[in-house]
């Protein structure tokens, strides 16, 4: 143990030597959630925004895979004791482990993502997904010349119920005779990492004449993508960017910047500008957004683009207000 | 050049102690190969799982579900059945030992919850064996295929259960309701504050755990019934032809083995968790099947390998938490590689082995 933690302190030393002598000494933390750091979405791009803030700042900081359940207490009280501070515990299944340990660590900071730990030294990280999923909504409807869209979701949960809600409202808002498509792939984790019958999926929507699909699904979207691909049709990626991925076939994508929240969670630590509670991340901060880049210009016309623009703009003021699948476990329809 | 030839702290000690050296020189070549240094990597493995009060209580932890999920693949070994669906029985298990702490958890202690929990779950369990086995029984339908099968199925169920039915309402994670102190079995740390297992969640189903072990072993080699497992299990077509009962044979030893599996629920949902929730089981049904091997389907054996699979799984855990550039990924390459070595090589030292302890004589008259 004490060998750790001459490692740990030489480790912060070193941080403390790059970064200037004015910056405060911090250790920051990321546990994953099961998917891992390399699941090409959520936990991704958790990873992403800690090396980014690496990068930026040479902090040096630690991470986690964890294997099963009991290891998400574990991790935590392991960082915990190892002196890190803040750390950040990706997705809502951390939540119960997150609550137990920062009881027992009160001077410790903790952020945890997509969950509400109300706790004085937790920072929960909510994104305001059904906001950005109505501004793909809005986009698939006005690029969709059949006036049927679809959406294809992961594990059935409220979560991923929230995406579909949004991107719903999203479609009515830009199209009112507009037919919307959902499927859930499963019921099981297996859900988030099933290519083949996400293809399948998105084939029958297809095959019902939508021309346009939204997936909310991990690792299943990639068989969405790949199947609008095949059929000519177009795909909306989620999480992160994947315009890329189908150059051409990708519509666009709803991005759900976690990496901006683990980089501000450590920003804010280093700067002393910690907060607890709260933090809702959503259009108007920057949490929440869609993707424009060269794989997908052509696609998306001016008029298509001022329709988003005044639709972001309306949102930000408060003029239009996106109904939260999870505040009521209901959509409107 | 069977095992009885051999004396039996060779079959049971050396061959067992030889495949595992195995095993962590051919892990230590692998850390070696990411850059790492594999006697650093070991005393981290060692240190973190028997080196201080909380890890050793994390190893028994996992050693307790693996005692479970053992017993039942070996009960079925007995037998000569391959039990693979400890998996999905673990899971439905899970249903029964929730069923319990959900309905009693308000009114009683936990020492009259626990027989209901135990009750539960060996039900239930059984119950999810039991399909496989009417069907190997009569219809000869593997159970290699079908118990597998039925693992997909469990999680399907499952699945539907937590989310629509038994779902804490207003959550995001598929579980239910967390237990009240009526549904959570005490912490060996609070009973026995002195060994100082810290937060580790090693709980009294480990006692469960051991329990079970001594009645397999009357059940197994103390008992009429045990004895027709075994007869059956050496020779199918004699034990029939000596007027024992196929059909009853396989589904009272399957339902026996699924019971086993499902009671591992008690530890993780009952001692640790104090809730049910989706994917709990995460792999210690599969594991099951090395940790029979490797105990040669012997209780005591499988006390031994179920400590063994839980040093590597808390090990591991502390190993890729203090050495980074070791992924979780590796710490299962270094399971798989003893799973490999105990149990599909298990035979690549033992002809060496059998010569070296033969004597001459025995030889020469087997030559001759």
């Amino acid at each position: 143990m004490k060998k750790f933690l001459t490692i740990g302190t030489a480790l912060a030393g070193l941080a403390i030597s790059v970064a200037g002598a004015q910056a405060a000494d911090i250790k920051p933390a990321v546990l994953y959630d099961l998917g891992g750091r390399n699941d090409e979405s959520f936990n991704q791009a958790a990873f992403t925004g800690a090396e980014q803030f690496k990068a930026d700042y040479g902090v040096e900081y630690r991470d986690f895979e964890i294997q099963n359940d009991s290891q998400r207490e574990q991790a935590l009280r392991n960082f915990a004791k190892r002196g890190m501070n803040p750390i950040v515990a990706i997705g809502f299944s951390q939540a119960n482990a997150v609550e137990k340990v920062a009881k027992e660590f009160p001077d410790t900071q903790f952020a945890i993502v997509d969950m509400v730990v109300d706790l004085p030294n937790v920072r929960s990280i909510l994104f305001k997904e059904h906001e950005g999923s109505y501004i793909v909504g809005l986009l698939a409807a006005m690029a969709s010349e059949t006036g049927k869209v679809g959406f294809v979701g992961g594990m059935d949960i409220p979560l991923i119920s929230k995406f579909a809600c949004g991107y719903k409202q999203g479609v009515l808002a830009a199209n009112p005779d507009a037919e919307v498509f959902e499927n859930m792939t499963g019921t099981t984790g297996a859900a988030w990492n099933d290519p083949v019958k996400g293809g399948e999926l998105a084939k029958s929507q297809f095959g019902r004449g939508a021309d346009v699909v939204y997936h909310a699904a991990g690792g299943t979207g990639i068989g969405v993508l790949g199947a609008a691909a095949e059929e000519g049709k177009l795909g909306i990626g989620v999480d992160s960017n994947q315009n890329g991925l189908h150059p051409g076939s990708v519509l666009t994508s709803m991005l759900k910047r976690v990496d901006i929240a683990v980089f501000q969670a450590f920003e804010d630590a280093k700067n002393d500008s910690w907060s607890s509670g709260f933090e809702v991340l959503g259009l108007k901060e920057g949490g929440v957004d869609w993707s424009l880049d060269d794989n997908n210009a052509e696609l998306v016309n001016d008029q298509m683009k001022a329709a988003v623009e005044e639709a972001t703009q309306k949102i930000i003021s408060g003029e239009i207000v996106v109904h939260d699948y999870m505040s009521d476990e209901s959509c409107p329809s | 050049m069977s095992a009885g030839q051999l004396p039996r702290w060779v079959d049971l000690g050396l061959i067992p102690f030889l495949n595992l050296a195995a095993a962590f020189l051919v892990s230590g070549l692998v850390v070696v190969l990411i850059g790492e240094n594999p006697l650093e990597a070991v005393k981290i493995l060692v240190w973190g799982s028997l080196g201080y009060g909380e890890g050793i209580g994390f190893t028994l932890f996992y050693a307790t579900n693996f005692i479970f999920t053992g017993l039942a693949v070996a009960v079925a070994f007995q037998a000569g059945l391959f039990n693979i669906g400890g998996e999905g029985q673990a899971y439905v298990g899970g249903l029964g030992v929730a069923f319990a702490c959900l309905a009693l958890d308000h009114y009683v202690p936990w020492y009259v919850t626990l027989p209901f929990a135990i009750l539960g779950s060996a039900l239930m369990g059984a119950a999810w064996a039991f399909i496989p086995a009417w069907l190997q029984a009569t219809r000869g339908s593997h159970v290699v295929i079908t118990t597998i099968m039925f693992n997909f199925i469990a999680a399907s169920f499952m699945g539907y259960l937590l989310i629509n039915v038994m779902k804490k309402p207003g959550s995001m994670q598929s579980e239910t309701r967390t237990f009240e102190d009526g549904g959570r079995l005490p912490f060996l740390n609070d009973i026995f504050p002195s060994f100082g297992f810290g937060y580790a969640p090693v709980n009294l189903s480990f006692f469960v755990a051991l329990a079970a072990c001594v009645l397999v072993w009357l059940l197994i080699w103390r008992t009429k019934l045990g004895y027709e497992i075994r007869a059956f299990g050496q020779n199918a077509t004699a034990a029939v032809y000596a007027g024992m009962p196929p059909v009853r044979i396989i589904v009272v030893t399957m339902l026996i083995s699924g019971g086993l599996a499902g009671m591992m629920a008690i530890n993780e949902i009952m001692g640790s968790q104090h809730r049910l929730l989706s994917d709990f089981v995460t792999g210690y049904g599969f594991v099951g099947i090395a940790v029979a091997l490797m105990g040669r389907a012997h209780p005591v054996g499988i006390v031994f390998a179920a400590i063994l699979f839980g040093m590597l799984y808390q090990g591991g855990a502390e190993l890729s938490f203090e050495m980074p550039s070791i992924t979780r990924d590796m710490i299962i390459v270094i399971q798989a590689l003893v799973i490999l070595f105990a149990g599909a090589l298990e035979h690549m030292f033992r002809p060496t082995i059998v010569r070296l302890f033969t004597p001459s004589r025995a030889l020469e008259t087997k030559e001759a």
